[in-house]
């Protein structure tokens, strides 16, 4: 609500710089009419809870936490207003750019420089994190926490790479990429309970079947574009899904599957016993190692994405990604093959899906069709976008904040004693991620880290903005 | 015969009800280009509200009359439906006019995220049920082992669809706002320049799309009594299907589409089997768009280079 009609100021502004006095009153008549829609959208869905009675349901009023909501609005349009006011009151006395040539000059911004830097930042963090884990927390079964997020954080980073060669590099959008994951979860999974396969044989199995997948569904879609493609990919995710939970003979169902084996030291197991990892190496045992060897496991394999998508990016493979998101015609007309160019993106980006599925099951021992939900794909989309389309350290930063940014709800326990008990900040953990990507479209489209760096260009290699990346149409 | 009767009454009403919300897909799709991943959504909360109304209606306010009640609910849920239809507008897609292609669809999804996730907030995550409203019916055969039976309900939302439709293809067709809506459809830029306020006709567009799903929310929580608040996104994804099935930007094929889609969900949990329903609402979204693109009464899309 509070970054609505930031496109419609600069002209509503314009006469409200001249007499600052006479525009308060408007500011103040818009902040009222703000929180009377507000008032609107609340009634009756906050002001009545419905709860279910000994005869039907009984209506509890909440008139109270309407008012709070509206006096929010009210307040918080108040202030965006002003600060706007201000902003444009400035601006007016600077001569403007001009529009056209600020985007061309691609002079490296504030977020390019930090960006070089930060990267180095990441990469020592991710490195290091069980040690400086264990440092802050005291010792190694206390840094459990944090470990566990790390490794959260890199599936997703992970998948979000994975998504960025079918999305941001051959601008096809796919809602269904958490498909992919599943079948790579389900391979492991069923292959390691019913055939006892090894975690090591498994992996590569479970990607090629993973980039199977991608090119059987790849190949009906290719003469879609756009938002159909993005529909057509939705129902098969959504397919993959249904057929999970009804073929109860082979994939159990609901229920899903139990009891999956852990992940062994190249055969090694993690266990107390003798032949465990922590006797062989003569060192105390302990629960951690294995879960610090995870976060290693799974760092590699993202690192691996990486590397695998930047070295591509260079091939004449990659190089016709990105020239069929930027105009597939013209592709055609150039002899690009688009159907082989499309498909191993699909079967790229599913194999890499494939892999980070596996890793979840063998992490968590148990998968269920819950995993795979709509809500997955949709929160690795908007990692790939919120990062910025095509930029590797972006997703990265966008899969920290999306990720770890709601497991930081769960630490703010104290708000229970300002708005009463019973209130558990973690329940509002989906409605401000919602909240957020809207924000963040309006806010900033193109993603945080929204220049680029061409893959080949003639002489200088010189930065371009992302406003001059295309998103693709097939 | 009779079974088939039965599910062939069923399935027009389930389709009258998908057909509804389509409209909402087809409108928005064709005048801006996006498919409203939110609309399904604000079908969930259309009927959050009219159930909220309705109970307050018979147990607080004691309304005897069904008539009147089922009347107040229809306009009162029409009216809040489409303050959400405005309000997301001018949020969540306004500002991203012009914007790269795939801006819209994001915020979209960010807005069906945000919306089911509220009405959870609100209203707790459990199923909401409520007392049937109308009951009995019409038996149209009689026999020993199976009868036919069109129920009052059925009758009402048949009913109200049509009339509805009637008034809405009216509004398209014959007043100066479906002009500015058709205009705006074939080509935006020109119509601004002809002195059409396009904003403004886009803002109906969604409170129309709105309340329509909003009749569509109101008939569907009296046929089923029961509500979640994460029912939004498979009606929203079977009436997107009746949208393309029907030709995407065609109002009359999305009416189509809609009974189409009924008639077919039921006969399949009919004569199939009930758990796969969804997946045959999918795969038919999925050969459509793959098959035939431009759907049943919509124009193909001509690229120009």
């Amino acid at each position: 609500m509070a970054r609505t009609a930031s496109d419609a100021m600069p002209a509503a502004a314009l006469p409200g710089t001249a007499a600052p006095a006479g525009a308060l009153g408007g500011i103040l008549r818009d902040a009222a009419l703000y929180a009377l829609v507000a008032f609107g959208l609340c009634v009756p869905l906050v002001a009545y809870r419905t709860d279910p009675g000994p005869e039907g349901l009984v209506l509890v009023p909440r008139w109270g936490l309407v008012a709070i909501l509206c006096g929010a609005i009210f307040v918080l349009r108040l202030l965006q207003r002003l600060l706007l006011l201000r902003r444009d009151a400035r601006r007016a006395l600077t001569a403007s750019p001009a529009q056209a040539t600020e985007a061309v000059a691609g002079e490296p911004d504030a977020g390019q420089k930090t960006s070089k830097v930060g990267l180095k930042v990441f990469v020592a963090v991710a490195l290091t994190l069980p040690v400086l884990a264990t440092l802050a927390t005291g010792d190694l079964a206390s840094s459990r926490y944090w470990i566990d997020l790390g490794i959260l954080i890199l599936t997703y980073v992970m998948l979000g790479w994975g998504l960025n060669i079918v999305v941001g590099l051959a601008g096809l959008l796919d809602l269904g990429y958490v498909a992919f994951y599943a079948v790579g979860a389900y391979s492991y999974a069923l292959l390691a309970t019913t055939f006892g396969l090894s975690f090591w044989i498994c992996l590569p199995l479970a990607g090629l079947f993973a980039g199977l997948w991608g090119m059987l569904l790849g190949f009906p879609v290719l003469r879609l574009r756009g938002d159909y493609l993005a529909i057509v990919t939705l129902a098969f995710g959504e397919i993959i899904r249904l057929v999970l939970i009804n073929w109860t003979d082979v994939t159990g169902g609901a229920a899903g599957v139990s009891s999956i084996p852990r992940a062994t030291f190249f055969g090694i197991p993690f266990t107390a016993d003798e032949d465990g990892f922590a006797a062989k190496l003569g060192i105390e045992f302990n629960t951690m190692h294995r879960v610090v060897f995870l976060y290693y496991l799974i760092l590699v394999l993202a690192l691996i994405t990486n590397f695998v998508t930047m070295r591509l990016r260079r091939l004449p493979i990659g190089r016709a990604w990105e020239a069929l998101r930027e105009d597939e015609i013209a592709c055609r007309s150039l002899g690009i093959d688009t159907t082989a160019t499309k498909l191993t993106a699909f079967a790229l980006g599913a194999a890499f899906g494939g892999f980070a599925g596996s890793f979840f099951a063998v992490r968590q021992g148990f998968i269920s069709p819950e995993s795979f939900t709509f809500l997955e794909s949709a929160i690795i989309l908007a990692i790939v976008v919120l990062g910025g389309m095509g930029s590797q350290f972006g997703v990265a930063i966008a899969a920290v904040a999306m990720v770890g940014g709601p497991e930081l709800l769960r630490n703010l326990g104290f708000l229970s004693a300002v708005f009463g008990e019973g209130f558990d900040p973690s329940e509002y953990r989906l409605l401000l991620f919602g909240l957020a990507m809207v924000a963040m479209m309006v806010w900033r489209p193109r993603g945080l880290i929204s220049v680029r760096m061409p893959s080949v260009s003639l002489g200088e290699r010189r930065a371009i903005s992302g406003a001059h990346v295309s998103e693709g149409h097939g | 015969m009779d079974v088939f009767l039965q599910q062939l009454i069923n399935g027009l009403t389930l389709g009258s009800i998908y057909g509804l919300i389509a409209i909402g897909y087809t409108m928005v799709f064709g005048i801006i280009g996006m498919v409203n991943f939110a609309h399904g959504d604000v079908f969930m909360v259309s009927c959050f509200i009219a159930m909220i109304v309705f109970v307050m209606l018979t147990t607080v306010l004691g309304l005897s009359s069904i008539a009147l009640a089922f009347l107040v609910v229809l306009v009162v849920s029409m009216i809040l439906t489409a303050l959400w239809g405005w309000a997301i507008e001018r949020v969540a897609y306004r500002p991203l006019r012009g914007s790269f292609r795939l801006a819209p669809l994001i915020s979209a999804i960010g807005v069906s995220i945000f919306l089911s996730n509220f009405v959870q907030v609100v209203q707790g995550a459990r199923n909401k049920s409520m007392p049937p409203v109308l009951s009995g019916g019409i038996t149209l055969v009689e026999s020993d082992s199976y009868s036919v039976v069109l129920s009052y309900k059925q009758c009402l939302i048949m009913g109200v669809t049509a009339v509805l439709l009637t008034g809405f293809w009216y509004l398209v067709q014959r007043t100066p706002f479906g002009r500015a809506q058709r205009a705006c459809e074939q080509d935006r830029k020109m119509a601004a320049l002809l002195g059409i306020d396009v904003d403004r006709t886009i803002s109906l567009t969604f409170v129309l799309g709105a309340a329509l799903a909003a009749v569509a929310g109101v008939l569907y929580i009296m046929y089923y009594g029961v509500v979640s608040f994460s029912d939004g996104f498979v009606p929203g994804v079977k009436a997107f299907t009746a949208a393309v099935l029907g030709g995407i930007g065609s109002l009359p094929g999305a009416v189509l589409g809609g009974l189409i889609i009924g008639l077919i969900e039921v006969f399949w949990s009919a004569y199939f089997s009930i758990e796969y329903k969804d997946v045959a609402a999918f795969s038919i979204l999925a050969i459509v768009l793959i098959f035939m693109p431009s759907g049943i009464l919509g124009r193909p899309e001509v690229e120009k280079v």
